[in-house]
């Protein structure tokens, strides 16, 4: 069974149609990788499969559950989906430690020790143990999204969401980030990733898929993908970002 | 005219110092309920329930759009009633301040409600989507991450609002209420001496009012670095 399942979906902004009839799905442990042009949709498919945004058609299941039901309790839904966003969106009224625990008491009802040692468990395993007590705004950009993955993962998620993590952040810190996500894709966590990172997607990618004007214009394995992208616009689009 | 006599200034003090206890609890409580009620405004403002925003959008317009003074009046001719015919309270001289308080709470609660619904606006969309992405309901998300970001982003405004109000409670004396004003007007009538008390009382205004601005000039600096 697919963790996400994403059938004819279709979206509206008013009289814009962002997504068209798109389908997909994420089967346990598989890593799927989401790229495209800017605008073409992938933020706004990822967003749905939380429920972050409202779909018109279609219908998409996590884990079993639809989202649509309106015996659906969203909230609790989310808080067995990580998500890990481009701004990192820390609270940045919150230290580190509070940042990593606030959800696992507030949502999950954990005991403050529990989540204290969950949440610091998963700040040593992102390599800033030594951070825990520092506001988001002291740290780097690199380090606020190490810290923000941390956090999704101290709520114990049964997969992951990334919608462009590296693409705000200085170039040399992309690579502290990708390692971590590197780490989680081998130690098999489900994860559905947007990002033109096409190193991370050849080194742990299970399939590759590409978005053009809201449709999912390819769906293909790594190998097929990077071998022979079908479609002309993934062809046109990979010659581009691989030249860099 | 030709000198100030302020000798009846030390006697006054105790009268004063009560006027100045009236000003300070309609300040305090109109602060209070204000910002509570404001905040529940501002929140049914922003809400996406259109009938509940419209209502709020409506109290917040009418109250900002009558003078203060026609308000406190309003409310001193109703409360009184309302007030013996569902509790059963007898007329008082306390019923005064109890309907200048209701006037300044739901007066000021206008003027939060604005305030604070910029102060959400404020707050980045993203944080929102981060809260709602660790599970955390609409009612959680406001209080634990929407609305202390946003309160820390207006302290500066809401002080303000705070010293304009603390200087408009002296409005109360058009029903009769001896705040600080009131009480200085009432001893300078009685003394003669209208002039100085009224010299000395705006001295007492400034030197509050201009210590407390520069307070939140302060922390403006502080906050904006
Ligand atoms: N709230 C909104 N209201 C109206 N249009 C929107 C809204 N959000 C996104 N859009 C539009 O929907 C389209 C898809 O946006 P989306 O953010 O999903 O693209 P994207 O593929 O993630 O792009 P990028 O690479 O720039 O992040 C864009 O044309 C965008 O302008
Ligand atoms: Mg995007």
């Amino acid at each position: 069974m697919s963790m996400i399942q994403i059938e004819n979906v279709s979206k509206w902004y008013g009289d814009f149609q962002v997504l068209t009839d798109c389908g997909t799905h994420v089967n346990a442990g598989e890593v799927v990788v989401v790229c495209g042009p800017s605008g073409s949709g992938k933020s706004t498919l990822i967003r749905c499969v939380n429920g972050l945004e409202a779909i018109q058609q279609g219908r998409i299941v996590v884990n079993g559950t639809a989202l649509a039901e309106p015996t659906t309790n969203l909230s609790k839904l989310r808080a067995q989906v990580g998500m890990v966003f481009q701004n990192f969106e820390l609270f940045p009224h919150m230290s580190v430690t509070d940042n990593l625990t606030i959800a696992q008491v507030k949502v999950l009802g954990r005991s403050t020790e529990e989540a204290l040692a969950r949440g610091l468990t998963m700040l040593d395993r992102v390599g800033l143990k030594a951070q825990a007590t520092k506001f988001p705004g002291a740290l780097s950009g690199g380090q606020q999204q190490r810290v923000a993955i941390a956090r999704a993962l101290a709520m114990d998620p049964i997969c992951m969401l990334f919608d462009e993590p590296t693409s705000a952040l200085d170039p040399e810190m992309v690579n502290e980030v990708l390692d971590v996500m590197v780490e989680l894709a081998t130690e098999g966590m489900t994860m559905m990733c947007v990002t033109h990172e096409m190193g991370f997607a050849r080194k742990v990618a299970d399939r590759v898929i590409f978005m053009d004007h809201g449709r999912i214009v390819e769906d293909a394995s790594k190998d097929d993908f990077f071998g022979t992208p079908r479609a002309e616009r993934a062809q046109l689009f990979l010659s581009k970002i691989l030249q860099h | 005219m030709d000198t100030f006599d302020w000798t009846s200034i030390p006697g006054a003090l105790p009268i004063l110092a009560d006027g100045m206890l009236i000003t300070l609890e309609i300040t305090a409580t109109a602060m209070l309920v204000g910002i509570l009620w404001g905040t529940v405004l501002a929140l049914a403002r922003l809400s996406g329930n259109r009938p509940l925003a419209w209502l709020a959008a409506a109290y917040v317009n009418l109250f900002r759009a009558v003078p203060l003074v026609m308000v406190i009046l309003w409310f001193y001719l109703i409360v009184p009633t309302l007030l013996q015919r569902w509790l059963g309270v007898s007329q008082s001289s306390d019923i005064r301040m109890i309907s200048a308080l209701v006037a300044f709470a739901l007066f000021e609660s206008a003027y939060y409600a604005e305030i604070i619904r910029a102060g959400v606006q404020s707050v980045p969309k993203g944080q929102v989507d981060a809260a709602f992405a660790l599970g955390m309901p609409y009612p959680l998300t406001m209080r634990l991450v929407v609305l202390p970001q946003a309160f820390r982003n207006m302290l500066p405004l809401l002080l303000t609002q705070a010293i304009i109000l603390f200087q408009d409670t002296s409005l109360v004396y058009v029903i009769g209420l001896a705040d600080f004003f009131g009480a200085a007007y009432k001893v300078g009538d009685r003394d003669g001496r209208l002039v100085e008390l009224l010299l000395f009382a705006g001295a007492v205004y400034f030197i509050l009012c201009f210590g407390a601005s520069l307070l939140v000039r302060q922390l403006q600096k502080k906050y904006s670095t």
